[in-house]
């Protein structure tokens, strides 16, 4: 059989011409692209969050210590995955859905943070209607949320799916994977937000 | 400095050379949070002005990059994984710098 043709190890992942598996070049390309995406809501935001003609504004709303420790959270949860990921491939079951469980509660936390945050913007009068920030700002750190969960919609499949015979198995690590490699995305997608969005809107020094 | 402790990769016919052990794991974020704590202990020095640009930028691009080397494996995958994620990123810096000029200069 010619070596282009894929075939079947007995682990369960598949041979290549290439020598890569096909799944992981994929993410890796979505995830590529998924930057240019998130690239253009970012300049998007940096381009009119200074039109604004009536406020709020940045620093009418933004809470550093608050997004700080939402920072924290999601930091933290990307080294659970990865622990949930080594677990997985030394053969640890009961340490792979204890680290995927924190995992998912740890975005659930961000989560909870955003809305916090959103509905404190909303009682400060900023909504994506309000002016150019909002609209921006709403936008941007949305199709974070949205990412994110996503995420946590795919680690708690995955921990569901651990309990199944065969469904999560250290042969098949590759599932676990491509599920760690995006939340970390998520978390370095939120690293940019944070610095960009977060700490230069409100940085004082600039006025 | 993080040491690199490395263990025999899974088995997969992705190339690796081999991961990261859970203390190394553990060591980075505890950079990551270091990183995070100078980051917002920088933000109250409003001495520095728009100096905090290149400062902030560059911690958050070190934070970046420890996520994508040492949680994403980058550093010990296959080169193709990593020059793919490398020319979206160059791509997304350039679509930000292009987007922002053409609105300033001929917004």
């Amino acid at each position: 059989m010619a070596n282009a043709t894929a075939i079947t190890h007995a682990e369960g992942h598949e041979a290549t011409s290439t020598g890569l598996n096909s799944r992981k070049l994929l993410m890796w390309a979505f995830l590529g692209s998924d930057c240019m995406f998130f690239g253009t809501l970012i300049a998007t935001y940096l381009i009119y969050k200074d039109k604004s003609l009536v406020g709020p504004f940045p620093e009418d709303v933004f809470s550093i210590p608050v997004t700080s420790v939402s920072t924290f959270v999601l930091l933290m949860s990307s080294m659970s995955m990865v622990l949930a990921y080594s677990s997985l491939t030394r053969g640890n079951i009961k340490g792979f859905r204890i680290w995927i469980a924190s995992t998912a509660l740890m975005g659930m936390t961000f989560l909870a943070f955003q809305t916090f945050e959103f509905r404190d913007f909303a009682q400060h009068g900023l909504t994506p209607k309000t002016n150019l920030f909002g609209t921006t700002f709403f936008t941007l750190t949305g199709f974070h949320g949205a990412h994110v969960t996503g995420g946590v919609i795919w680690l708690l499949t995955l921990f569901f799916l651990s309990f199944k015979s065969g469904g999560v198995t250290p042969e098949r690590n590759l599932d676990v994977d491509l599920a760690a490699l995006y939340w970390h995305f998520v978390d370095v997608v939120w690293i940019v937000i944070f610095t960009v969005v977060y700490l230069f809107g409100v940085f004082e020094g600039f006025n | 400095m993080i040491q690199q402790q490395a263990e025999p990769g899974p088995q997969s016919n992705t190339v690796h050379t081999g991961h990261p052990t859970p203390a190394t794991y553990f060591k980075v974020a505890m950079t990551l949070v270091v990183i995070t704590a100078v980051e917002v202990g920088v933000f109250y020095i409003t001495e520095l002005g728009y100096g905090i640009i290149p400062v902030l930028a560059i911690l958050s691009a070190v934070k970046f990059s420890l996520v994508a080397m040492f949680y994403m494996h980058l550093k010990y995958d296959g080169t193709v994984f990593s020059a793919m994620f490398v020319t979206g990123v160059a791509l997304t810096v350039a679509l930000v710098f292009a987007l922002i000029g053409l609105f300033e200069f001929f917004g």
